[in-house]
């Protein structure tokens, strides 16, 4: 699969990610400044973490209006995989690639920290590496991560299978205690209809080599590298 | 013209923002405050000088860029210089 990564204004987390894509792949990730316009040849594109625009306005409200968007609009409706990954989640909900929005945690805390996963479905080209209904551990690194949409909205998500990932204990149970930003039903990360896009708010890339404290999320990356 | 948009979370969608004031109200000993809810306010100097036409612009504004009809309301007065 050929990947590029997407650069915003304020953006931190590219490096990381392209790290941990080229561990599983073996290729360099080509890196896309926002102000391209010409996806062409990629097969998914993916919006890292960071502050893009300093969080001005709302989180990712101004990088989800920059001139690379109505490429990734295109590419999204051409059937290519998205992946977004915390202030890349808030993009993609701002450009209403996915529904929803972040509001500011529950806690009003800025959350950096450890938390686990519940993969809800392992049939997608991001998780069929892991197994249903199990649990991984990521990291946490947000102030504005607490899922919201509309109960119609959810009820269709949870209708239609697009939840990717809850909050959850290590078991896997399902708790307030456990879904630490305020998510509503302890969305960590949902699907577009078609399971190519993908948003999620902690940090896979950030657990990928056990030099690195563990390899939890390495699986995603080793399914995205696998997929033809 | 001067427009001022006013952003707020919708009816319903929490506000943990203003619920922190509220409490810290409650701290400094004011008493009889009920529900805070907490916004923003975008003033656009506009070169438009048509009141209607200068309200039109900045509600397409708001709907495009600067409120999230997700979550948040909008509401835009025009002002004469």
């Amino acid at each position: 699969m050929k990947t590029g990564i997407v650069i915003f204004p304020g953006i931190n987390r590219e490096r990381d990610m392209a790290i941990a894509l080229k561990n599983s792949s073996g290729q360099d990730p080509r890196m896309i400044w926002h102000k391209e316009t010409d996806l062409s040849g990629l097969d998914l594109v993916v919006l890292p973490g960071g502050f893009s625009f300093g969080d001005y306005l709302r989180c990712g409200a101004m990088a989800a209006r920059s001139p690379v968007m109505a490429a990734i609009h295109a590419h999204a409706a051409r059937g290519g995989y998205i992946l977004g990954v915390c202030n890349g989640f808030q993009i993609l909900t701002e450009a209403g690639l996915l529904p929803g929005a972040l509001l500011r945690n529950a806690s009003l805390r800025f959350l950096s920290m450890d938390c686990h996963l519940r993969v809800e479905r392992n049939d997608t080209v991001f998780t069929n590496r892991y197994q249903a209904g199990s649990t991984f551990r990521a990291v946490m690194a947000h102030g504005d991560g607490n899922y919201f949409a509309e109960p119609e909205t959810l009820d269709r998500l949870e209708k239609d299978g697009l939840v990717a990932f809850r909050y959850a204990a290590p078991s896997g149970d399902i708790s307030p205690e456990a879904n630490l930003n305020g998510s509503a039903r302890s969305i960590a990360g949902i699907y577009s209809p078609n399971r190519r896009v993908l948003g999620l708010m902690p940090h896979p890339e950030d657990l990928v080599d056990p030099m690195m404290g563990g390899a939890d999320g390495k699986p995603l990356f080793d399914a995205i590298a696998a997929a033809s | 013209m001067k427009a001022i948009v006013t952003v707020m979370l919708k009816d319903g969608v929490l506000d943990p923002q203003g619920k922190a004031i509220g409490q810290a109200l409650g701290t400094l000993g004011f008493t009889g405050v009920g529900d805070v809810r907490a916004g923003k306010v975008i003033v656009l100097e506009l070169a438009e000088t048509d009141p209607s036409q200068a309200k039109a612009a900045a509600e397409d504004m708001a709907r495009k860029l600067l409120a999230n009809t997700v979550i948040e309301s909008f509401n835009v007065t025009v002002q004469p210089e």
